[in-house]
């Protein structure tokens, strides 16, 4: 078990990157605590599986360093690092039976034949897998096999980390959740750090403490749940993270006041006094927009029941924006208006939340 | 569930397939069976001769030759093609400009007719003006294969590895293609080395093509005819007549039509065997 810190890492899938969209990955600082829960969570082609694949050391990165605890392994190959993955397909050794899959790590590094079976059967009782010990691995249901591959990891008792890159992919929606719960639950019994990887906001909130969400190749904010469902450091991740995501209105500053149509808005944060440099946007969630007596006059273009609540998408000019209504609450019939939630309304500029 | 459906028009739809099989497959093997039970002096008159002509193929020593030249043969190929098609295909890179090259490179023996390649390899492999030929005699040891049976097999043996590896290889070659990278990953996080790869990854990935490929070069090689034929044309001696050479000798060279008949009869039963023992046992544990 160890720390992990990633030092100014960066990474090309090119020979001699130059520009910066050349970077699959273009700035990564993480510090993850030993022990943790973490996700990492992004659409594809963020460079989270780039990343992955450089902590556990199957790519080199282009720059920057990697540490476990105090001890730069950058350069140790992935075999040396003694980190454990859970790929997005089953990876399982078909002639093998399943407690020879299990073994397999172990067999590798030579170690002793009765600490191996002492290890098998403690980790195929974990994972539910000592009644199929003996059976070929190639005949287990998806789910089954995904186990086999967290096996593998667990069996060895020196394990940094655990990574997982997308492991449910493949695994049938109502056993997703079976799955996920164990995983909770061997973290908590084991206390090894894990990484969780996924494009999936549902997974990476259930699973991790601390959310670490990436977008085009750069960290854009960690935090746990709530902080990134509360304060989004960025409209991606107001976006990304929610359903419905976040609404984004386009405003003006003047005079230190942020101004949507003319009209001023309050945000939790205020404009600094030189002026904020590029596109100004405000965020704010569905949930914190509600109907009032004074504010913005809106009507309403649509309702979607989903069932404890609304989604009404109402319209200020050509601008949309939708907001969440409880199953009591009536729509007000005439001349509607909205007003903001200040706390949770956001200046951005640029995608990011000006300080 | 008591009334049957009686409606026979169905038998149209498969008419075609059955017409095509009969005419290519059923009447020449039904002809073939027809000439292994009779004697025929021509003029169409024909005696019947019931199992006489199987007995006598079975018990002659001829037969038993040719057929032990042939198992030789098939065992030698398919101990050289399999061993060095995969260790090619491992050996291919599996990404970059160079595939292309390499597998036209892999392809052209391939494309050539048969008889061409018999060709090739008789100039190729002739003591006195080959290349072949001059450069093993250069090299002081006394190489004619139209002269002596080792040299002959060492230059069948080697024609048919030039022009069938490939086969082998390109199989095998797929079918490491279709292995994820996260199978080579996983294995360098349990720590396993070059040959636990190989063993337990990429042979067991490529069993089914390496199945195909295997029956293939055992039916194939069972049944060579042309490349010996137009390179030693089963000599010298005997010592190069194969099951097949042997049968047009029988049934073109001499006219036996009924032995040759039940000599062809013999022949295809024994493929048909062994593709099957061999295709079960391969595929013995494909579903457990």
């Amino acid at each position: 078990m160890a720390r992990i810190t990633l030092d100014n890492l960066r990474h090309s899938y090119q020979a001699a990157p130059k520009r910066d969209e050349d970077y699959a990955l273009q700035q990564v600082d993480i510090e993850w605590q030993d022990g943790g829960a973490y996700a990492l969570l992004g659409p594809s082609g963020c460079g989270k599986t780039t990343l992955l694949n450089i902590i556990s050391g199957l790519l080199n990165p282009t720059q920057g360093r990697i540490l476990f605890d105090d001890v730069d392994v950058t350069r140790h190959a992935a075999d040396q690092r003694n980190i454990a993955q859970v790929f997005q397909f089953p990876v399982i050794y078909d002639t093998m039976t399943v407690r020879q899959n299990l073994e397999f790590p172990l067999r590798n590094r030579n170690v002793e034949p009765s600490i191996i079976n002492q290890r098998v059967a403690e980790i195929a009782d974990m994972l539910d897998l000592t009644d199929t010990l003996d059976t070929r691995a190639s005949g287990l249901t998806a789910d089954g096999k995904q186990k086999i591959s967290l096996g593998r990891g667990l069996v060895r008792s020196d394990v940094n980390v655990i990574m997982f890159d997308e492991p449910l992919t493949v695994i049938d929606p109502h056993l997703k959740w079976v799955l996920r719960s164990k995983l909770k639950e061997l973290h908590q019994r084991i206390g090894t750090t894990m990484i969780y990887v996924t494009h999936d906001q549902t997974e990476a909130l259930t699973f991790a403490d601390q959310v670490v969400v990436m977008y085009e190749g750069r960290v854009v904010q960690t935090g746990t749940p709530v902080e990134l469902f509360e304060r989004p450091q960025h409209t991606f991740v107001g976006h990304f993270i929610g359903s419905p995501g976040m609404n984004l209105l386009p405003c003006s500053i003047d005079a230190g006041q942020v101004l949507f149509e003319g009209i001023p808005i309050r945000t939790c944060n205020s404009p600094p006094r030189d002026a904020v440099k590029g596109e100004t946007q405000i965020g704010v969630r569905p949930e914190f927009v509600y109907f009032s007596q004074t504010g913005l006059p809106v009507e309403v273009s649509r309702v979607d029941d989903v069932g404890r609540y609304r989604i009404v998408e109402v319209a200020h000019g050509a601008h949309r924006m939708k907001m969440l209504v409880s199953g009591e609450q009536a729509i007000p019939q005439m001349s509607p208006k909205v007003d903001f939630n200040p706390e949770f309304t956001t200046l951005y500029a640029d995608g990011w939340a000006v300080r | 569930m008591s009334s049957k459906t009686t409606n026979q028009k169905a038998w149209f739809f498969v008419l075609p397939v059955v017409l095509l099989v009969a005419f290519n497959a059923i009447i020449p093997l039904m002809t073939v069976v027809n000439y292994s039970v009779q004697e025929t002096f021509g003029d169409n008159v024909f005696f019947w001769e019931g199992v006489t002509w199987f007995e006598q193929v079975l018990n002659s020593s001829r037969f038993h030759d040719s057929l032990k030249r042939q198992f030789l043969f098939t065992g030698i190929i398919l101990a050289i093609e399999v061993p060095l098609g995969i260790a090619i295909a491992l050996a291919m890179p599996r990404r970059g400009p160079w595939v292309s090259v390499c597998l036209v490179l892999m392809a052209l023996p391939l494309l050539i007719p048969w008889n061409v390649v018999g060709a090739m390899w008789n100039i190729f492999a002739l003591p006195d003006i080959g290349l072949l030929g001059r450069t093993i005699n250069a090299m002081g040891i006394d190489y004619n294969f139209t002269q002596q049976p080792v040299g002959a097999w060492f230059t069948t043996v080697l024609m048919d590895v030039w022009h069938w590896t490939s086969l082998v290889v390109l199989l095998c070659y797929a079918g490491l293609c279709s292995i994820p990278d996260d199978y080579y990953q996983a294995a360098r996080i349990d720590g396993a080395g070059a040959w636990a790869v190989f063993r337990y990854i990429q042979l067991p990935k490529m069993k089914r093509v390496l199945t195909i490929a295997i029956l293939l070069r055992f039916m194939d090689s069972f049944m060579i005819y042309t490349e010996p034929f137009v390179l030693t044309g089963g000599g010298p001696g005997n010592s190069t007549t194969f099951l097949s050479i042997d049968l047009v000798k029988i049934a073109l060279g001499q006219f036996d039509l009924g032995p040759a008949a039940a000599m062809s009869l013999i022949y295809f039963l024994i493929i048909l065997l062994v593709s099957w023992v061999f295709y079960t046992l391969m595929m013995r544990n494909e579903d457990q």
